[in-house]
């Protein structure tokens, strides 16, 4: 039987390794990122021989990698935006390792980027220059959990997906999930305080996550490693390590909360007439649905269509302008059932749900989701993406996507918009042949002033990474950035943490 | 036009991990999520679509099952079929129903319904018995199209590419008929609200296997139901020689 399901699956679902395809797909090579953007190479140590048969005894041979053909995956982000010139990449197995490989690349003031999964989407895991690597791919212990107070600890280089796997085998779920799950690491998930679709239910990272250990750039380990709900003793230190994008630690170690594995779950994909009625339909499911209601999503005619044609996904219900995905959580079948057939039954008959289908078969429930989680991909199928990741208050979410469709025209192959509408996050893809700085011109900072007009975020979710910080004043004021400043120089001198990321030069 | 008689089966889905139990006697199926069996559900979506295609006048769904069988009747009532027949077995009866029991009740049912066409998945993904297609045809007689990979409507029967070893074959037969469907006949819809709704309010007719004449005492016992061997993991080797030594030391070159 195992044998028979195993292969259904894998005829069924063969695209949910899709991520691991597009990222390999045999592409050119992107520019380097120092050419593409020019940016000049900051007055850090370059790497000797010597320092390599240091970093040899430290770790084992095996684990110090310098082949070009065997660094470059590590230079390149998955998007296949930047491209990085790193020579050495360090694949430590324990903190103490990374203490030692830190003190000493902090004294001879070699700069480093560490990096989890590699699929972030501003360009903050790769390497600018010759940054040397540090991956976190061999730290991946689990290392207790708590399933009465729902306290995971592990290792940084944990894939989130086997995470929730093991967690669910003790009846409780990791409190995020996103489309990268198969590859990204929690301890990047950390650093980056990563969104995703649960986070309307169970909240960002910030609050999660119950505690870090992370290294400063001179070695310093840095232990705030509690598993506590309730912890006010002096500064909350471990904030600084989750977002911060690995420029002021790097986080070696999670503590986290997971919530309990809902007993009940249940999942409709709706056709909506226009974005109005995306709205209309929120405020009916936060107030119908209430506490059950765990995900609300929405994505355009555009996003689907071009998600179903490029990666051959079905879509399981005919073309609307707009699809909306919701998703509930709950504990009680029936309680559930009847919450939702009369929020169904309520809103086909008011015309916001035009069409759509419901299921609670977890097999159907992961097709819907990977058509949705599947977005992000697609755009890279045959082409460039330029993405935008921002946060805009609710009555104004959708508003930039026509704006751009009308300013780019028929430069863009397809401009669409979906996300998070219960977290305020839409995620803007322009689609075109090839990266052009024409276009690249029309979009930054164009967006991002648009964003700030609005009163919105320019990074929801995605963060500042390489791509973002001449822009990161969009979204923080003046004396906001001086502290951050003041904190960079506090806790890494000599600037060897990730540079080129997250801080502008000038501030 | 022809009546169609579906048979589904309601089988933890394929995406929940599988437990055997600690006394080995079968597998974990309390608190775990059931589905309708794949390969059903492209039968259902063939009789619907035979339905729309007007070669089909009724699709009648059948379950053999405990009573949240229902829920795997109601969502083929949800994707068209027009009524649905229970019938219900449970508990330790159900434990040991076996094809061959499945097959005389949907023998009975066809006469009964005066079905012409009877579609059943080619096999369960829980139990891979891929019995039940053949020996219902065979218990009533009937010609029987097995692994169904396309079925068309000609003359008076129906043209049916099988899915065999190595490629297709292609064979017609006469009606009254049965078929198994294979997982390239079709891609099954998603039940679409409107359809859900409706459903709840379509005939579901209940009854017991006694009803219908049919003896359903075990032929066989379980004796023990085990996990597949983990998988061994795997060694990173330094170089192409290692490699070679490795593979002349196992004895594989």
């Amino acid at each position: 039987m195992i044998k028979s399901l195993a292969s259904f699956v894998k005829l069924v679902n063969k695209n949910t390794v899709f991520l691991e395809q597009v990222r390999y797909a045999s592409q050119a090579l992107p520019q380097l990122s120092s050419e593409k953007y020019n940016i000049r190479r900051k007055d850090f140590g370059k790497i000797e021989p010597s320092d390599v048969d240091y970093f040899r005894s430290v770790l084992s041979e095996d684990r110090v990698l310098t082949e070009e053909s065997d660094v470059l995956p590590y230079n390149v982000d998955w998007i296949k935006n930047c491209r990085g010139q790193s020579k050495a990449v360090l694949k430590p197995k324990n903190t103490e390792e990374v203490s030692t490989i830190l003190k000493y690349c902090n004294e001879r003031k070699l700069a480093v980027c560490p990096q989890g999964g590699n699929t972030g989407l501003v360009g903050g895991s790769v390497p600018v220059f010759d940054e040397i690597v540090i991956s976190f791919a061999l730290m991946n212990k689990i290392i207790d959990l708590d399933d009465l107070s729902g306290a995971l600890v592990c290792e940084a280089g944990c894939v989130l997906e086997n995470l929730d796997n093991h967690v669910r085998e003790r009846g409780l779920i990791m409190p995020l999930d996103l489309g990268a799950k198969g590859t990204c690491h929690i301890g990047g998930n950390a650093s980056t305080n990563a969104g995703g679709l649960r986070l309307l239910r169970y909240g960002n990272l910030h609050g999660s996550i119950l505690g870090v250990e992370a290294v400063k750039a001179d070695g310093t380990v840095i232990d705030c490693l509690r598993s506590l709900k309730k912890d006010n003793t002096g500064y909350h230190l471990k904030h600084l390590f989750i977002g911060s994008e690995g420029t002021l630690g790097l986080v070696t170690k999670v503590a986290i909360h997971c919530p309990v594995l809902p007993k009940s779950v249940n999942l409709g994909f709706f056709g909506v007439k226009n974005f109005e009625n995306v709205l209309k339909l929120y405020k009916s499911a936060k107030s119908k649905l209430g506490e059950i209601l765990s995900a609300f999503e929405m994505a355009d005619f555009d996003s689907i269509s071009f998600t179903a044609k490029n990666l051959k996904l079905p879509n399981p219900i005919s073309d609307y302008p707009f699809y909306v995905l919701v998703e509930t959580h709950g504990s009680e079948e029936t309680h559930d059932g009847e919450k939702l057939t009369r929020f169904l039954t309520n809103e086909m008959e008011s015309g916001l749900i035009l069409d759509g289908t419901v299921t609670s078969e977890p097999a159907k429930m992961q097709t819907i989701w990977n058509l949705r989680e599947s977005i992000a991909a697609a755009g890279l199928v045959g082409g460039y993406v330029f993405k935008y990741d921002v946060s805009i208050p609710l009555k104004n979410y959708y508003d930039l996507v026509p704006i751009l469709r009308k300013r780019l025209g028929d430069k863009a192959v397809k401009v669409f918009g979906y996300g998070h509408v219960g977290d305020g996050n839409i995620h803007i893809n322009v689609t075109v042949p090839q990266y052009t700085k024409e276009v690249s011109s029309m979009l930054e900072p164009f967006i991002f002033e648009e964003v700030s007009k609005l009163n919105g975020s320019i990074s929801a979710e995605h963060g500042i990474g390489f791509r973002k910080p001449k822009y990161i004043h969009y979204s923080k004021d003046q004396s906001a950035l001086g502290l951050m400043k003041d904190l960079k120089q506090l806790m890494d001198p000599n600037g060897i943490l990730n540079p080129y990321k997250v801080l502008p030069d000038h501030i | 036009m022809s009546r169609v008689l579906v048979g589904v089966k309601r089988v933890i889905d394929y995406a929940v991990k599988i437990r055997v139990k600690p006394d080995k006697t079968g597998v974990v199926t309390d608190g775990v999520k059931h589905s309708m069996n794949p390969f059903d559900e492209i039968a259902v979506e063939e009789a619907v679509r035979m339905k729309e295609k007007k070669i089909a006048s009724e699709v009648i769904a059948v379950s053999c099952g405990p009573a949240q069988a229902q829920e795997t009747l109601r969502t083929a009532l949800a994707m068209g079929a027009d009524r649905a027949i229970h019938v219900e077995v449970a508990g330790a009866e159900y434990e040991t129903l076996q094809p061959l029991h499945v097959a005389k009740i949907l023998a009975k049912l066809s006469k009964d319904e005066k079905a012409d066409i009877v579609i059943v998945g080619k096999q369960a993904i829980d139990d891979d018995s891929n019995q039940t297609a053949q020996m219902t045809a065979a218990l009533l007689d009937w010609p029987q199209a097995t692994f169904a990979s396309k079925v068309e409507k000609s003359g008076d029967g129906l043209t049916v590419t099988r899915e065999i070893d190595g490629g297709l074959e292609v064979i017609k037969t006469k009606l009254p008929a049965v078929v198994s469907a294979d997982l390239r006949l079709n891609e099954p819809r998603y039940a679409t609200l409107p359809n859900i709704m409706k459903a709840k309010k379509k005939p579901l007719k209940k009854m017991t296997a006694k009803d219908l004449g049919v003896d359903i005492a075990p032929r066989i016992k379980v004796i023990s139901v085990e996990d597949p061997p983990v998988r061994q993991a795997g060694s990173i080797i330094p170089d192409v020689d290692t490699l070679v030594a490795k593979l002349k030391e196992g004895g594989h070159v």
